[in-house]
Parts: structure tokens; C-alpha cells; sequence
């Protein structure tokens, strides 16, 4: 009884909200995205002037094809925006080309210390990034019908996460974690992905059933645990990826896969026993690995003192720390710092380079432009109109969120490392792609939630929620019968 | 949804927060830290590394060692222009180590004295990069090439010793030389490989290095039975404590049987020196004829602990030079550990036989070059110890002066008349006795020759002389030490004499 009450008090607390929005028509602001655009190449094509600068005396000699290409995918990116999402967000894009154009110059400074050739591969990675930044705006043009895939992608993302531990294609590169797919010249990394489709899974069967979530279980304890039907085929795809996860040895994705469901299951249950439930999980499942897998046992280890084992384990880390304590407060400058010492600088530990040779500021501006992107994604989740969007929103901005938390805590000893990369900044094609996917997702889900409703427009009314509320409907009733 | 949707945007903002929060106290209060893990840090060593170093200087601003810009990975390449004569007092600079002044001034060189803070700040407002500071040595570039040409032409080119020349007034170190020598520049290159290789050369401890050690500061670092030079020891204590008077007779004689021994093996004679052999001879022809018997009878009589007492006055058993690391310890022996049957015995006091042998310098007695330099020193200062000291002053990088030299009292080692006495013997030591090869014409000059026994069979034995000019009012207190002078026969007087000689004259010129 008080379970359904609070429900309806809280399902009537939405409504005033929604119609006080009604009257408010949001304006498309693609001047503004224009603008900011601007200001993101200026800091992408600067940065990279500097590196020549700081290394040579003098700009990079492809200094103009190079800010050219910058500036035409960035303007594709504008233009696509403006044909097919014209009430979109207007910062997320901005922020996205700023990270992602000062990772390519720390890449290209990175290059000359490593002596290595990566920077002109990135830049191939962000234009594909663009092009299918661009191509899921075009393709989805309205995201509710990606729950319409809601198993198709569950199903697809144990596969992409099953391969890495086939025995042809699969492959280990870095710190015994077998997170590689190898498929002729191409390798990547199918838990990005995977990522994405997960979030399109979760939304989409929560949203169906998380009435009968909410509602109907038996309470035990101070819980209210649902029934297995309910919960069964979601749990049974997370802890498919979990267990594949744990064989891969990966970490970092074994978490974010962790927080991703619960915070998807919080917000579609309106329910915080889940965030206890989730939290008891996260710390009995801490401590099992811990007890049981050597490797958490060595990263705890290590994250406890790097120093213990300061030329072995602890290197990459005590290194990555020396070099962000060598940068301070404003950093070496560009080639005036060694990021070259420390391992994996050019994908894992990318933010301790930008922390040694541009300084705490920089790292602070990485991360508040981190937290716009979450901000972004989290407004376009309130917003919107329809619950598969809200918690698809939702779900994409705590992915993004967990993973910056536990790749740069990971890099500044604030948590123990794990193995993951730093969103638009490290180098690497699969994270590029999937998380420039990722933004045109937000961008589709605040274009259509700052639409001007269709009755505003003067159109014929249409009702978006319509779909859900027959499935809700329909779920609740079943749900009466017990 | 909107709720809990929320509460999930409360909870990232404090995930970005304790990011941020982490982040800035790594790199703000916490960075201090872990820039000064020194040699674990190479970003800080390296930087140090390219940094332009201060300078170390001699006598009138001359460098003897700088940092000159470079074209490769570092910025400098620190230089050392005299690298064989001042190269074991300078050290060398690597990456990750310095030796010598370049270690125990580090601070300074390197620029992070807390004293070029103000120097720091003007260069960092300037935009400048941060130079190091200045160290000025006591050394006196005149009396320290005399003392390397002279003890190279002495010992000749496969020779081992070493000179150290103090001003006995105040502790400077004005000369020390150390062969064989070596050339610095070759360790302190940025061909790391050819510095490594260039250490392996030079450095015997595992495998094929130089047998003759030429990394070795024979100054500081060698410590052999001072022999007769320690004789002068052995009278300060005597006349010290009233046994005897510089003008006094002293028991003498050809030969000693100390008592507690037998055997021809253990008869103290006097090496074929037959002015010692009257029963009774002056103080004075004791000290001139070097005579083994007369001190060995005035240790035996001052008995062990008054011997290791005066030696203690004058240096013995401590460290009081602190401007070079490594430096060896000069030994009166406390006791003696017996070993019988491979089992080591609880420690006993020294024998009257043992007791007789320090007399003369001989035995587990051992002196370093500069602890004989501060024996006559003491003696040259109206018996008042100076602290030697090798740093005249540190300076800002444009030659402010930051901290000078002070002379440090260590203590009164014998008294005025004592010093005086033993002055007058050690005079006639050289006017007409064993050290008059090192006689300066129309200067009185106090000294003393040595050659101890290496205790092996057959081998040549260490050569030394020391001593202080003029006898009156010191100004120059000089120790000669001969390890090896292949070809060459091996006596205090004939060997180091003119080496001592020469030194003095450079500094009184």
C-alpha cells in the first residue's frame, strides 16, 4: 500500500513540472554552438602550434592541413547538427571538439617524445568519430526508436564483449587484460561499444518494466526486492558482462558495467534501496576479487604504495604522479616536461602528460569540461519528454561519468588503477568512435526533448509517450494480479 | 524519473569535485614532495642535470670548474679545466651522483640553497632560468700545482701519494694532491656509456679497473701507519706530561728488546742510524736521528692510554674535515682483538711490546696525509687545532658574497710551550738531522721524515714527510705521502723532503 502511494506522489509530482514547461518554447541556439565551435578550434589548433613551438621554436610545417582537416570536421559536424538536430544542445558539441583537439595535440607532443607516429592515426580515428557522429544523427532521428532494439542490443553487446576471449580474433596487449579484438590490420577494443548498446538495453527494458519493478516483489528486510521475472533478463545480461569482464581481466569496465545498471535502476525504480543493495554488491564483489584475483590484489597494492615497488609494479604510476607533481601549477610547458617516462602515456595515463607539461590548470579545465558533458547529458535526461530517453540520457552521462572518475582517480591515486581510457583524449580508435556515438545519442535525446511540442508548432498532436504509457499500462495490470 | 535523475547529478558533481579536490592537492601541496625524492625522481634529477651550475673557484675567481651550454639533450655540460690537479677535490658531476665539493655543495652548485631563494624569485620574474651558486675553495692555486708537479716528478708517472698543505692559523687547506691522478671531464661527459666506461677504467672494485685507484683521494681516503712522522705525536705527549723537557736527556740505545717479547723478529733497532746508540741522548738527536728505541722507551713509559689521548688531541680516531664525503678515520688503537683459533677474543688493552711499536708510528697506528697535516699544523699554531676547511665562501651565481669562510677552534691540542719545545726539536730535525732535504735557505722550517714498514715481507715501505714553515710563525703546514714510487729508492727525507719543499715556497713566495 505505502509503495504505491509514494509512487503516485511522485508520478503526480512530475506532472505540474511537465505542464509548466509547456509554455516554454526553447530557442535552437545553433549561433551559439557556432560560436563555441570557434572557441574549441582556437584551443585544438593552438595547442598543436604550441607543441611545435615548445619543441622546434616554430609552428608545425602542416600546421594549415592540419587545422583545416580540424576545422572541416568540425564544421560537418555543425552542419549535420543544424540539418537533422536543430533544437540540440549547443555546448556538448563545442566541449567535445575542444577534448578532443587538445588530445590530438598532447598526442602529436607525445609523437616527439616517443618517437612515434600517432597523432596522424588519431585524426584519422576523429573523422571517423565524425562520420558516425553524423551518421547516427542521420540514421536515429528519434532515439525512441532504438528501444525497438532493446534485446538485439543486449544480445550484440555480450558478443562484442565474448570476442576479445575467442581464440582467433582475441587478443592481450596491455596488463594481461584481454580486452582486444584483432580483425586483420584493424584491432579494437569491443567493450566501448558494448558500452553503448548496453545503455540502449538497459533503458529500454526498464522503462517497459519498471512499474512492475517499483511495485510489485516482497519486501525484505527495509528492501523491496521485485520478482525474478521482472529483473531476470536484465540482471541476466549484466551479469553476462560482468563475468566476461571478470575473465578479461578488465577492471575498470567491470565497474563502470557495475554502476551503469544501478544507476539505471535507480532512476527507473525511483527506488535508493537499489543504490544500498548496489553498494553492499560493489563491496562484497571488491572483496571477492580482491581475496580471489592476484591482479586486483597487485593493483590495491600498488595504489596503497606505488613506491613499495617504485622500478617494478608501481613505475607507471609513481612516474605518472612524478609528472604531474612536476608540472604544479602551470606546467612545464609543451616539450619542456618528460611524459615520455611514463608507460601508456599516450592512452591510460594521457592526463598525467597534460598535468605535467600543462599544469593543474589544465587538468581542472579537463575536467570541468568533463562535467559539462555530464551536466549537458543529465539536462537533456530532465528534460526530456519520454522515459526511454530520460534513462538512456541518464545512462550514457553516468557511463561518462564513472569512467572519467575511474581512469583520472585511477591516474591521481585517488582510487586504485584500472585500466581505462580518457574520454576524447587518449589515443585509441574504438573509445573515439564509440564516445563521439555517444554525444550524437545526447544530442538526438536534447533535440528532441527542446522541440517545441508538435500542438506548439501548430502541427498535428502527437503523442509521444503514447507507445509506453499502453506498455505501462499493461505491465501494471499484470502486475495487480499478484 | 526526474528525482532520482537528480540525486544521480548531485552525486556526479561529487565525483568531478573529489576529482578536482585530488588533483589539486597532488599537484599543488603534495607536489613539493615528491619533487624533492631526488635521485628516485628523474625529471628532478635531470632538470638539475641541464641546469646551469655554479661555478667552484680557486685563489682570484679562477673556475675550475663550469658549466659550459651544450647542443644535446642537456642544456650543460659542466667542464673541468685543471681535471688532474683538482679533480679530487672538485669531484664529478653525473646524472644521478656527485663526488667530492660537487656532492657536499650540491646545494649550493645546484641553486636550491635556501639562501639564492631571493636569486630564484628575481630570476623567475626575469623569465630566466635559475643559475647555481658560486663555492670559492681555500686552495692556493700556486701551493697546489707546486705540489702536483713536485710529487709527480718525485714518485715519477707510476707513483701513488699524496700532499695536503694547511694554513695553520686558521685550517684552510691550501694544497691537496692525490696520484694518480684523474681527469674528471671523462665521467662527467653526456656520453653516458662512455662515462660508465670511463668509471670502469678507473675503478678496480669489480674486475678489470686501474689496480692503482686513481679514483681514490689519497688526502682523505688512505690511511697508512704514519711511521717516524708520528714520532712528533709521541714527544708532544711525553713533553705534555712533564716526562720529559725539550732539552732533556732521553733513554736511548742501538737496540730494544720491549718487554713481554723475544726474538730477533721483535728487537727494535734503529735501521742502521748509530746516533742513537748511547744509552742516553738529547731529546733533540732523538728527533733528528729519528731514533725507534728512544720513542718506543717514551710510549712504553707514557703507557697506551696517554699515547691515544694526545693522538686524540690532534685528530686521531674522528672526522673533523667535513668538506669531502668519504674520508678515513685516523687510528690510535683503543685495544687489541686477538684471534685465536679463527675465534675472535674479548678486546684487551695494548701490550707494553704493541705500546712500544706506536712509539714510532708503527703497529695498528694509522694516519691519513691530512690528519699528519693537522698534527703539524697544531704544533705550527702554538698548539691550538683548526678545524680544516677546504670552502673560503659561497656566492649568488653574479659573485655576491652569500656565507664566508670562518675558522673553527677545535680544541688546544697541546699547550703554547709544549708546541714551542717541540718546534725547536723538529728544527733540528731538519737544520741537521734526517729532514733536511726539505730546508728552505733563510727560512727556518720544523719537520719531520717517516718510513713505516708495511708489515710484508720484502716490500718497499711508505715514505713520509712532514712539516712547517717558517718554525717561528707557521705559515704553511704540509704532509707528503709516498704509497708507491716504483724505481725509485723509497725514504721520507729523499722523496718527500723536496716535495714538502716545494710547497712551502710557493706558499711564502
Amino acid at each position: 500500500m505505502s509503495q504505491s502511494s509514494e509512487s503516485r506522489r511522485a508520478g503526480q509530482s512530475g506532472q505540474p513540472s511537465q505542464s509548466a514547461f509547456m509554455g516554454f518554447v526553447h530557442r535552437q541556439r545553433r549561433g551559439a554552438e557556432l560560436f563555441l565551435l570557434i572557441l574549441a578550434l582556437v584551443v585544438g589548433i593552438g595547442a598543436y602550434a604550441t607543441v611545435g613551438l615548445g619543441l622546434e621554436g616554430e609552428v608545425p610545417t602542416n600546421l594549415i592541413g592540419y587545422g583545416g582537416w580540424l576545422v572541416a570536421l568540425t564544421v560537418a559536424a555543425h552542419v549535420v547538427v543544424r540539418m537533422v538536430a536543430p533544437y540540440a544542445d549547443p555546448v556538448l558539441l563545442p566541449v567535445v571538439a575542444a577534448l578532443n583537439g587538445l588530445g590530438l595535440a598532447v598526442i602529436y607532443r607525445l609523437d616527439q617524445a616517443l618517437d612515434i607516429q600517432k597523432a596522424d592515426q588519431q585524426l584519422v580515428w576523429m573523422t571517423v568519430g565524425v562520420v558516425g557522429f553524423a551518421g547516427t544523427l542521420i540514421l536515429v532521428s528519434d532515439h525512441r526508436m532504438l528501444a525497438r532494439f532493446t534485446y538485439t542490443s543486449g544480445l550484440a553487446a555480450i558478443v562484442l564483449l565474448l570476442m576479445p576471449l575467442m581464440p582467433v580474433i582475441g587478443a592481450e596487449r596491455t596488463l594481461g587484460a584481454k580486452i582486444w579484438v584483432d580483425l586483420g590490420p584493424v584491432g579494437f577494443q569491443p567493450g566501448e561499444l558494448a558500452k553503448v548498446l548496453l545503455v540502449i538495453t538497459f533503458a529500454g527494458y526498464l522503462v517497459v518494466h519498471r512499474d512492475a519493478l517499483a511495485l510489485a516483489g516482497r519486501r525484505l528486510l527495509f528492501i523491496d526486492f521485485p520478482r525474478g521475472r521482472d529483473l531476470g533478463p536484465v540482471l541476466m545480461v549484466w551479469v553476462v558482462s560482468l563475468g566476461v569482464l571478470v575473465l578479461q581481466r578488465d577492471l575498470g569496465s567491470s565497474l563502470l558495467f557495475l554502476g551503469l545498471f544501478l544507476i539505471m535502476l535507480y532512476v527507473a525504480t525511483e527506488r535508493p534501496g537499489w543504490l544500498v543493495v548496489g553498494g553492499l554488491l560493489f563491496l562484497g564483489g571488491s572483496l571477492f576479487s580482491y581475496l580471489f584475483f592476484g591482479h586486483v590484489q597487485q593493483r590495491v597494492e600498488i595504489w596503497l604504495d606505488p613506491f613499495a615497488d617504485r622500478n617494478g609494479d608501481g613505475f607507471q604510476l609513481v612516474e605518472g604522479l612524478y609528472g604531474m607533481a612536476w608540472g604544479g601549477m602551470i606546467g612545464r610547458g609543451f616539450g619542456e616536461g618528460m611524459p615520455g617516462r611514463i608507460p601508456e602515456v599516450e592512452t591510460d595515463f594521457i592526463l598525467a602528460a597534460i598535468g605535467e607539461e600543462l599544469g593543474l590548470t589544465a587538468v581542472l579545465a579537463v575536467l570541468v569540461l568533463y562535467g559539462l558533458i555530464v551536466e549537458r547529458a543529465l539536462r537533456a535526461a530532465l528534460i526530456s519528454r519520454d522515459g526511454f530517453g530520460k534513462l538512456m540520457a541518464t545512462g550514457l552521462a553516468g557511463v561518462f561519468a564513472l569512467q572519467v572518475f575511474v581512469v583520472i582517480g585511477g591516474i591521481t591515486r585517488l582510487i586504485p588503477l584500472t585500466g581505462l581510457t580518457t574520454p576524447f583524449l587518449s589515443y585509441g580508435g574504438s573509445s573515439l568512435v564509440a564516445n563521439w556515438i555517444i554525444i550524437a545519442l545526447l544530442l538526438r535525446i536534447s533535440d528532441q526533448a527542446r522541440r517545441p511540442l508538435p500542438s506548439q508548432l501548430g502541427e498535428e498532436p502527437e503523442e509521444p509517450d503514447d507507445v509506453h504509457t499502453q506498455v505501462i499500462k499493461t505491465t501494471t495490470a499484470g502486475g495487480g494480479g499478484s | 524519473m526526474n528525482k532520482p535523475i537528480r540525486t544521480v547529478a548531485v552525486f556526479c558533481m561529487f565525483l568531478f569535485v573529489a576529482l578536482m579536490v585530488n588533483a589539486s592537492y597532488l599537484q599543488f601541496w603534495k607536489a613539493e614532495d615528491y619533487n624533492a625524492d631526488g635521485a628516485d625522481n628523474r625529471r628532478v634529477t635531470e632538470e638539475a642535470f641541464s641546469r646551469e651550475r655554479g661555478q667552484i673557484l680557486v685563489g682570484d675567481q679562477q673556475p675550475i670548474a663550469l658549466s659550459e651550454p651544450s647542443n644535446d639533450r642537456y642544456k650543460f655540460l659542466r667542464q673541468y679545466p685543471k681535471p688532474l690537479v683538482y679533480g679530487h677535490t672538485t669531484g664529478f658531476l653525473q646524472l644521478t651522483s656527485q663526488t667530492g665539493i660537487e656532492n657536499t655543495q650540491n646545494e649550493i652548485l645546484s641553486g636550491q640553497d635556501p639562501r639564492l631563494f631571493v636569486d630564484r624569485l628575481v630570476d623567475l620574474v626575469q623569465n630566466q632560468d635559475n643559475k647555481g651558486g658560486n663555492v670559492t675553495l681555500t686552495l692556493d692555486p700556486d701551493a697546489q700545482q707546486a705540489a702536483y708537479d713536485a710529487l709527480r716528478n718525485s714518485i715519477g708517472p707510476e707513483g701513488e701519494g699524496s700532499v695536503v698543505a694547511i694554513e695553520p692559523k686558521t685550517g684552510r687547506v691550501l694544497a691537496s694532491v692525490s696520484l694518480p691522478a684523474y681527469d674528471p671531464n671523462n665521467l662527467a661527459t653526456h656520453d653516458f656509456s662512455a662515462a660508465a666506461d670511463a668509471y670502469d677504467r678507473l675503478d678496480p672494485s669489480d674486475g678489470d679497473g686501474d689496480e692503482k685507484q686513481p679514483l681514490l683521494n689519497r688526502s682523505i681516503q688512505t690511511r697508512l701507519a704514519p711511521g717516524s712522522t708520528f714520532k712528533v705525536v709521541t714527544a708532544a705527549a711525553a713533553i705534555e706530561a712533564g716526562l720529559y723537557n725539550g732539552g732533556d736527556q732521553v733513554p736511548s740505545g742501538a737496540t730494544w728488546q720491549a718487554p713481554g717479547t723475544t726474538g730477533e723478529q721483535n728487537l727494535i733497532d734503529n735501521e742502521g742510524r748509530t746516533g742513537c746508540s748511547p744509552e742516553n741522548i738529547s731529546f733533540g738527536a732523538a728527533m733528528a736521528q729519528s731514533c725507534n728505541t728512544a720513542f718506543a722507551k717514551m710510549a712504553v713509559e707514557l703507557g697506551p692510554e696517554e699515547m691515544r689521548e694526545r693522538s686524540e688531541a690532534f685528530g686521531f680516531n674522528s672526522t673533523q674535515f667535513q668538506d669531502l664525503p668519504g674520508q678515513a678515520t685516523s687510528i690510535y688503537p683503543e685495544s687489541v682483538t686477538d684471534v685465536v683459533d679463527g675465534e675472535e677474543q674479548a678486546p684487551r688493552e695494548l701490550n707494553d711490546a704493541e705500546t712500544a711499536r706506536t712509539g714510532f708510528g708503527q703497529f695498528d697506528v694509522q694516519a691519513t696525509p691530512m690528519q699528519m697535516a693537522m698534527v703539524m699544523s697544531a704544533i705550527g699554531n702554538q698548539g691550538t687545532l683548526m678545524r680544516p676547511q677546504l670552502v673560503e665562501n659561497v656566492q649568488s651565481a653574479d659573485y655576491q658574497l652569500i656565507e664566508s669562510f670562518e675558522p673553527d677552534e677545535l680544541r688546544d691540542a697541546i699547550s703554547p710551550s709544549t708546541a714551542s719545545q717541540l718546534t725547536d726539536l723538529l728544527v733540528e730535525t731538519v737544520d741537521g738531522g734526517t729532514a733536511s732535504p726539505g730546508g728552505i735557505p733563510g727560512t727556518s722550517v720544523a719537520g719531520k721524515t717517516g718510513t713505516a714498514q708495511r708489515g710484508v715481507e720484502g716490500a718497499a715501505p711508505y715514505a713520509w714527510f712532514t712539516s712547517f714553515a717558517p718554525a717561528e710563525d707557521a705559515e704553511v703546514a704540509v704532509a707528503v705521502m709516498i704509497q708507491e714510487a716504483p724505481g725509485r729508492e723509497i725514504s721520507g727525507g729523499g722523496l718527500g723532503g723536496p716535495v714538502a719543499k716545494a710547497v712551502m715556497e710557493a706558499v711564502l713566495r
